[in-house]
């Protein structure tokens, strides 16, 4: 098994004394879509900016596709790109001389950084914008354009930490196209997020992170199989005034009205949806629509961070 | 990174750092052009044509050495002081910073930069010069040399004020309290032999006084310090103060956490 990233006993103490990585343990698969989530502060972006050289280590060791950073930190970093949270570019500069600067740092000869910076900004929509300056650009575009820097090099690892903070749903789902696109042609990413929709859609490999320790390190698959109960919303064509007059939950099936033409039901993995429409059709009420209460990787991760916290 | 990657490297952060301050230009180039214009006027022509000659020189011949090195050491230090801390203030330092670039070659692109604005600075001002008197060129080799290593030595000057700089007060406290002080008693509008023994003792450990005595040497012939003990001066600055720089690069000093 290849692996993209090895992270042995990371440790991290700032100089105000604050101990934000707590030996971290993390491989990432040659391939992976991975995410990194945690509250804020609890040391993704310390570990984000230790994997990306920005942040120096205080101990243990980092690998990057087998090179240690240690020893062998210009191949290492050579295999990184990397999208950060804030926006790190020179403002007075277009958006073009801004990708082709990049490709230079890399070493990339100009005639092929053209060809790159082209082919990137045209996928992230940005080629019409190419001489315009980086401050007269949307926040979205801003976001487009660190995406377009750091695979101008086509590193084999993207590392993007909040990628789609602040942009819009649309720019959001193209964004994920992309990503999800670029990850089929063999490209390795490690996603931060906050929202959690976005893990839960894209990842396949999941680490939570929490207070310096990682909490969890799992498939995305086998997280979310732990869930035994799922919430539902339904709602009703017509009012329920009376229709479920001597209810009685079903084992592994808990109905509460919310309101007149609203329900809410708890189901467990073992029960039978079916078995609760059949019970609904028999008192008079037409499920028009339904809905699941809340993202269900949501909730597993507010039950884990909640655990570390006790 | 191969030695071509390398190459490609560094000639993309020069041709940044050149096109950054020539696309500023009025900030960059017009002011000193205005301040030597002055000082030509005002301590060349008015007052320098009331004074006797120095080591046989006319006032105005005397001080233009001094005053186009003057442009050099501004603009040399003002140009990577200014660069690296606003790349480093807008964290655009980091687009290198990821890269596999080595830490020596950002420095030497951002001293290139630096030099490349000392230079053209330097040049407009000698051709401000010509209106106003003859150039005389005494020594090419030491000329040039001493132009360039000065250029350098102050281009890592303002590297390292940068990257102590955490405020941009910080990047204008040092040319002002330091730099201007040390290169106006550096001996650009007076020969050391005026004055008393004390304050010549006191002159000769101001190492701006041999860059300038040097740079008068190539233009004149004339130097109050022997010219050998002015490069080894300037060469051991430049070693140190390059050394310095790689190792505060290399700890990541105010740059990484």
């Amino acid at each position: 098994m290849t692996l993209a990233l090895e992270i042995k006993d990371l440790h991290k103490t700032y100089r105000n004394g604050m101990h934000a990585l707590k030996g971290i343990h993390l491989e990432v698969k040659k391939g992976d879509f991975f995410a990194l989530l945690g509250p804020n502060g609890a040391g993704k972006s310390t570990t984000i900016g230790i994997i990306s050289s920005l942040v120096n280590k205080s101990s243990g060791t980092v690998k990057i596709f087998g090179y240690d950073m240690d020893t062998e930190l210009e191949t290492a970093k050579s295999f990184i790109g990397l999208v950060p949270q804030e926006f790190n570019f020179n403002q007075f500069e277009p958006a073009i001389e801004i990708v082709m600067n990049q490709a230079g740092f890399y070493g990339i000869p100009r005639k092929l950084a053209q060809q790159r910076a082209e082919k990137y900004l045209q996928q992230l929509g940005l080629w019409e914008k190419r001489y315009a300056m980086a401050r007269e650009l949307s926040g979205g575009m801003k976001r487009r354009l660190m995406i377009a820097r750091a695979l101008v090099h086509e590193p084999k690892v993207l590392i993007l930490d909040e990628p789609t903070a602040g942009v819009d749903i649309e720019i959001r789902r193209s964004m994920w196209r992309f990503l999800t696109e670029i990850n089929q042609q063999g490209t390795t990413i490690i996603l931060t997020t906050h929202y959690l929709e976005e893990a839960e859609n894209l990842c396949k490999h999941i680490a939570i992170i929490n207070n310096g320790i990682v909490v969890e390190n799992t498939e995305m698959k086998s997280l979310l199989a732990r869930l035994h109960m799922e919430t539902f919303i339904l709602n009703s064509r017509d009012c329920l005034d009376g229709k479920l007059d001597n209810w009685q939950d079903h084992p592994g099936c808990a109905l509460r009205v919310v309101d007149e033409t609203t329900l809410e039901v708890d189901i467990s993995k073992q029960y039978s949806i079916n078995a609760l429409f059949a019970e609904l059709d028999s008192r008079g009420i037409q499920v028009i629509s339904m809905r699941t209460k809340s993202n269900r990787l949501e909730e597993l991760f507010v039950h884990l961070v909640e655990e570390g916290i006790q | 990174m191969n030695l071509q990657q390398q190459l490609t490297a560094f000639r993309t952060l020069v041709t940044k750092e050149i096109r950054r301050f020539a696309r500023i230009w009025v900030q960059t180039v017009v002011p000193p052009v205005i301040t030597t214009g002055l000082y030509f006027i005002i301590f060349g022509q008015l007052i320098g044509s009331q004074l006797s000659a120095i080591d046989g020189y006319s006032y105005m011949d005397y001080i233009v050495p001094g005053i186009i090195l003057m442009a050099i050491i501004n603009n040399a230090y003002a140009n990577v002081v200014s660069s690296f801390y606003m790349s480093k203030f807008s964290h655009f330092i980091e687009e290198m910073l990821v890269s596999p670039m080595p830490n020596y070659l950002i420095l030497a692109g951002y001293v290139v930069g630096g030099v490349a604005r000392g230079l053209t600075v330097g040049l407009v001002v000698a051709i401000i010069a010509t209106f106003f008197t003859d150039i005389n060129i005494y020594s090419y080799p030491v000329l040039f040399s001493v132009v360039i290593l000065t250029a350098i030595l102050f281009s890592l000057g303002g590297f390292i004020n940068a990257i102590y700089a955490n405020s941009f007060d910080d990047i204008s406290i040092i040319p002002t309290f330091v730099l201007i002080p040390l290169t106006y008693l550096g001996g650009i509008f007076y020969s050391i032999d005026m004055l008393p023994s004390f304050w010549q003792s006191v002159s000769l450990g101001n190492p701006i006084l041999y860059m300038i005595n040097a740079m008068r040497y190539g233009m004149l012939g004339v130097s109050d310090i022997h010219l050998g003990t002015a490069f080894a001066i300037i060469i051991l600055f430049v070693v140190v103060l390059f050394s310095f720089c790689l190792y505060l690069l290399n700890t990541g000093k105010g740059i990484r956490s």
